[in-house]
């Protein structure tokens, strides 16, 4: 079961979670990652933007590998678009597994694909007014110890 | 009346154009940037920024034509966390 969603308002990642649990009655385990928007650096606000023809393919064809390289019951991808506020969810990754450590796994490739694999701008706003975030090299290192 | 193409503003790309979306006349991807404003030309072609027409991602920007209804988008490097 592979569920992915690109939101563009406000979720609530505990009712999230409790629906995508019950869609997995035989897993052994579930493991979820919660992503908010960090309120530091006096950051008022974060806008993520996408392109509609690319952003959820790329998605699907992440969670398709996911699936295909562990053995998986369910894989949740919900990601916000859109403006949002200090604490607010960005990004909520689950893995429902039989065993816990292919749920690990699943979900921490994911996340660090998610983070610089995916077609989306993030842009943040502080006093000095809006500023577009560029790449980390942290993200690449990270994606890279899958091979 | 011809339909036009459709250029598409990603990320920093959408400020620098002032628009996320243009419509041109279909042709030479060399002529249709000929109608830009030279500093957005010069943007829009620097190698970090990836082209996908129709949706799909391009390997090579060369000899691109666009045709009546197409859309070519630009893609500046995405964000990390």
């Amino acid at each position: 079961m592979l569920d992915v969603r690109l939101i563009d308002g406000p979720f609530d990642p505990s009712a999230e979670m409790t629906w995508f649990t019950a869609r997995v009655p035989d897993a052994g385990g579930v493991v979820s990652f919660l992503g908010q928007v960090r309120a530091d650096n006096g950051v008022q606000a974060l806008d993520i933007r996408h392109y509609g023809p690319m952003t959820l393919p790329g998605f699907r064809a992440l969670g398709d590998t996911a699936l295909r390289r562990w053995g998986l019951d369910g894989l949740l991808i919900l990601h916000r678009i859109g403006e949002m506020a200090p604490g607010a969810p960005i990004v909520l990754v689950a893995g429902a597994a039989r065993h816990r450590r292919d749920a690990f796994a699943a979900t921490d490739f994911v996340m660090d694909h998610l983070k610089g694999e995916s077609w989306l701008w993030k842009r943040e706003r502080t006093t000095d007014g809006w500023r577009w975030i560029e790449p980390r090299a942290q993200d690449h290192a990270d994606r890279a110890r899958w091979g | 009346m011809t339909a036009l193409a459709r250029l598409v503003f990603l990320g920093r790309l959408e400020d620098l154009a002032g628009t996320a979306e243009l419509a041109v006349a279909p042709g030479p991807l060399e002529q249709v940037l000929a109608g830009l404003p030279r500093e957005l030309a010069v943007a829009l072609l620097v190698d970090r920024v990836r082209l996908a027409l129709n949706g799909q991602l391009l390997t090579d920007s060369g000899g691109i034509t666009l045709g009546e209804g197409d859309e070519l988008a630009f893609l500046p490097p995405v964000s990390g966390g």
